[in-house]
């Protein structure tokens, strides 16, 4: 049996496969001595998995190991987070958190079996995504005080679209609404795709949404876009103005995303790779990339562990009382 | 027109270089295996493939990708027709007629059938893209939650008047598959519901999980039983011919055809298009048919039609992608990411800025589709003496590639666990006469089904008429209560059990 060969072969390669990985730690005395694996809590693809793999491509050049990526998925990236928080703190599992998994999630999620501020060891900020205020292309108002002014006088009959609960565009959504101080019906959808198509054909209203999904419709005209949330313009839309510069300098989020290795992980090897990521976000081939996308860069005195720390304890703070009033 | 045809050949010089032609193969022949392997998704295999095509030129990144994609609407019916597991969500309507064909020998012609449909729907769906994306993608676009909520509707009556032997048996099945469906979170709320605070079942039961369970393993509990030995020596005996006589060619070519223009179209519509075409196409065939008591049992048509409206339905997926930049389902999600890795912002504007990318794209599909004929073909023969594999050394190859695919999906011992649990309710379910294949369907439509009616009903303030009072929707609840009609009324139902009465399993 030709087939029956080929089975022992492949057997025996995976075997071999085996001895040699058990044989690695043996070899081991300088981190990193093997490779490292990443956990994105997303999917292959997605902007949290984008910005993983640029920025690990180079810190992987950097330290002189390949860095592997793990897409898991599931419950809002919280399965991903529960593993990487129980994975081994020797330096080789590491995690991409974002938003939703190290802030959003804790109000949202009543039995979280982790939490974000004591079970990880943060390494640094890696970008940010600017948050939009969009609206389907026929809603009447043509500016963003013209659409506080409508949505608060019509809060019964709007629809705001957002990807799902926990979803960075419900997070945000929400935020503004608690802003405006208005309650309009919130239509949810299966993802951001979605949404955005309910948004081009003008079935719900408005929502608010990442940058880097807004560009392609904004671009073509086929929805709005009245403000980005950040102090600053954002180079891929720079017609959109600020929150602040249009009247609404209270509305400031972005989706943010940092690396974090499990709590107890030593200092010596939070440092290493602290050095590595901060290298990798002043990299020009990597910034023109972030760019492009239309990623914030953290500036390099935010590219450290306190400061991710401090975002986090921050970022719970902030959404806390925003997400805990839906139950 | 002349545009059209100068973009085709820029789309062809495109996808005709050394390089791409080659990427063009490697992902069809990939998807091919992908499709074959029961439970190794296609999500799951572009998800893992995309970071390797990091390092390769963008043109040829998405050609390789896009063949993955299609390549496995091929590959899909072949473990569905030798083996009665369906390898993708879309060819669960193939066992119906393709395994009873195989029992009868046949597994060649229905094989060979099944690639000479895809190929030609491939075709047409190409054409398509090239000719009327804008436009289609517009009638797309008046799709809303009450539209798709009537279509889900239609889609469950269907498969009422799919299902043989009892209509009550039928029916208890989609409502057990509408049941399973809402394990997990609630979409609207986010509140957990039938998951027991097992994190695992917090987004659900994967449809993967479940297909395998009660087709894959619940039918080598069947083989495996006492008794059930003729029938794989029936696989096993009597194979008569590899291809398809002149007599299945032209019953199946109205098949091929209807089954190509019902895919084209649903393959547009956003969620599960091609698994809703491949339903729908089976049905229609059924309908039209002069004698349906011919479909369960060994149709060829009941292979063609589905088996064409897939492979239409994933190509005239990309639609959506090319023309708006939106992804239509979980696979054009990974499309969109690639194409990021690559710095191409998806939308409208990558046809006018990087024609040689869309249009290479587009011709790369007729060259890939004509790659899997040609691979397919030859390959018919070696999948039908597979079936000769003495069972005893089958099965345990089989239950084990069923476990690597359903582990695979979410890295998930549990889901292992789970479709075991189905496997041995699939058993007790075929022991006792219920058929599977509207549990699945009911467990596919169901999500949908339910948001789209909670959504709709969100955006009309819960006023139920919005079903009726959208013309789109009301023709496609017209449509559902003629269906059901006709398959309740009295003097059908009499007919449909002299139908359907003696048919076996």
């Amino acid at each position: 049996m030709n087939f029956l060969h080929r089975l022992l072969a492949v057997t025996h390669l995976a075997f071999i496969g085996i001895l040699v990985l058990l044989a690695y730690p043996a070899a081991a005395d300088e981190y990193p001595s093997r490779p490292i694996t990443v956990i994105v809590p997303f999917a292959a693809g997605g902007p949290t998995d984008v910005v993983a793999r640029i920025v690990t491509a180079s810190m992987a050049q950097t330290l002189g190991q390949k860095m592997l990526i793990e897409n898991i998925v599931g419950a809002g990236g919280t399965t991903a987070a529960t593993r990487a928080a129980r994975a081994a703190n020797d330096g080789y599992t590491l995690i991409v958190g974002h938003m939703g998994t190290h802030a959003a999630a804790v109000p949202l999620y009543s039995r979280l079996p982790y939490d974000p501020q004591t079970d990880f060891a943060p390494i640094s900020p890696l970008a940010g995504t600017p948050i939009m205020i969009l609206a389907r292309k026929d809603f009447p108002a043509k500016d963003l005080q013209e659409f506080i002014a409508y949505v608060k006088a019509n809060t019964e009959k709007l629809n705001a679209a957002h990807a799902g609960v926990g979803s960075v565009s419900h997070a945000s959504g929400e935020l503004l609404n608690s802003v405006l101080g208005i309650r309009p019906t919130g239509v949810p959808f299966n993802g951001t795709g979605p949404a955005m198509d309910a948004l081009v054909s003008g079935q719900v209203d408005y929502m608010c949404d990442q940058i880097v999904n807004a560009v392609p419709p904004v671009r073509s005209g086929t929805i709005k876009a009245y403000a980005v949330a950040t102090p600053a313009r954002n180079a891929a839309l720079p017609q959109v103005p600020t929150t602040t510069e249009a009247g609404l300098p209270s509305f400031q989020v972005q989706a943010w995303n940092g690396i974090f290795a499990p709590k107890g992980t030593p200092p010596a090897v939070i440092a290493t790779l602290n050095a590595a990521a901060a290298k990798a976000l002043g990299d020009e081939a990597v910034r023109n990339r972030l760019l492009d996308l239309g990623s914030v860069i953290p500036p390099p005195a935010e590219r450290t562990p306190e400061a991710l720390a401090t975002l986090v304890k921050s970022e719970i703070a902030r959404w806390t009382p925003v997400l805990t009033q839906l139950h | 027109m002349v545009e059209l045809f100068s973009n085709l050949a820029l789309g062809f010089q495109v996808a005709l270089s050394p390089i791409n032609l080659l990427l063009c193969l490697i992902g069809a022949l990939v998807g091919t295996l992908v499709g074959v392997l029961p439970g190794v998704g296609t999500v799951a295999t572009v998800a893992m493939l995309l970071p390797i095509t990091f390092g390769l030129p963008p043109v040829g990144a998405l050609i390789m990708l896009a063949g993955i994609y299609y390549g496995a609407q091929y590959g899909g019916s072949t473990t569905s027709i030798l083996i009665n597991i369906p390898g993708e969500a879309t060819s669960v309507v193939t066992t119906l007629d393709g395994f009873q064909m195989a029992k009868q020998g046949r597994a060649g012609p229905a094989l060979a059938i099944a690639a000479i449909g895809s190929f030609f729907a491939g075709c047409v769906a190409t054409v398509l893209i090239a000719m009327l994306g804008a436009p289609l993608t517009q009638l797309a676009q008046k799709f809303g939650p009450a539209e798709y909520f009537s279509l889900m509707v239609l889609g469950l009556i269907f498969a009422v008047v799919l299902a043989k032997g009892s209509l009550l048996k039928a029916i208890a099945m989609i409502v057990m598959g509408l049941l399973l469906s809402m394990v997990g979170s609630d979409v609207i709320t986010g509140a957990s519901r039938m998951a027991f605070d097992i994190p695992e079942l917090a987004d659900g039961l994967g449809f993967a999980t479940v297909a395998m369970g009660v087709f894959g393993f619940a039918e080598i509990i069947r083989n495996l039983d006492a008794g059930a030995d003729i029938d794989r020596e029936l696989v096993q005996q009597k194979i008569t011919g590899l291809m398809p006589t002149k007599q299945d060619l032209i019953e199946s070519a109205p098949a091929i055809l209807r089954g190509t223009m019902l895919g084209s179209i649903l393959g547009i519509l956003p969620g599960g298009g091609a698994v809703i075409a491949s339903f729908a196409a089976y049905t229609f065939e059924k309908k039209i048919a002069r004698d349906p008591s011919r479909f369960g049992r060994g149709a060829i048509e009941g292979v063609a039609a589905p088996e064409s409206a897939n492979n239409a339905a994933a190509q005239t997926s990309f639609i959506p992608l090319l023309t708006l930049g939106i992804p239509p389902n979980a696979v054009m999600a990974l499309m969109v990411g690639a194409m990021t890795l690559h710095g191409i912002v998806p939308g409208p504007q990558v046809m006018q800025k990087q024609p040689e990318l869309v249009w290479g794209m587009i011709a790369s599909m007729w060259i890939g589709n004509l790659m899997l004929l040609v691979i397919n073909l030859p390959l018919v023969g070696i999948w039908v003496r597979l079936l000769r594999v003495p069972y005893r050394l089958m099965f345990p190859a089989i239950v084990i590639f069923c476990a690597i695919g359903i582990y695979s999906i979410n890295n998930s011992p549990l889901d292992v666990v789970l479709a075991g649990a189905f496997g041995l309710l699939g058993y007790w379910l075929i022991k006792h006469d219920f058929e599977p294949a509207p549990l699945l369907l009911g467990m596919v439509l169901g999500p949908l089904m339910e948001e789209n009616l909670r959504r709709a009903l969100l955006i009309s303030r819960g006023d139920a008429s919005v079903f009726f009072t959208r013309p789109l929707s009301a023709g496609l609840m017209a449509a559902a209560a003629l269906l059901l009609v006709l398959a309740v009324l009295p003097s059908l139902r009499k007919k449909r059990r002299e139908v359907f009465g003696e048919s076996e399993n």
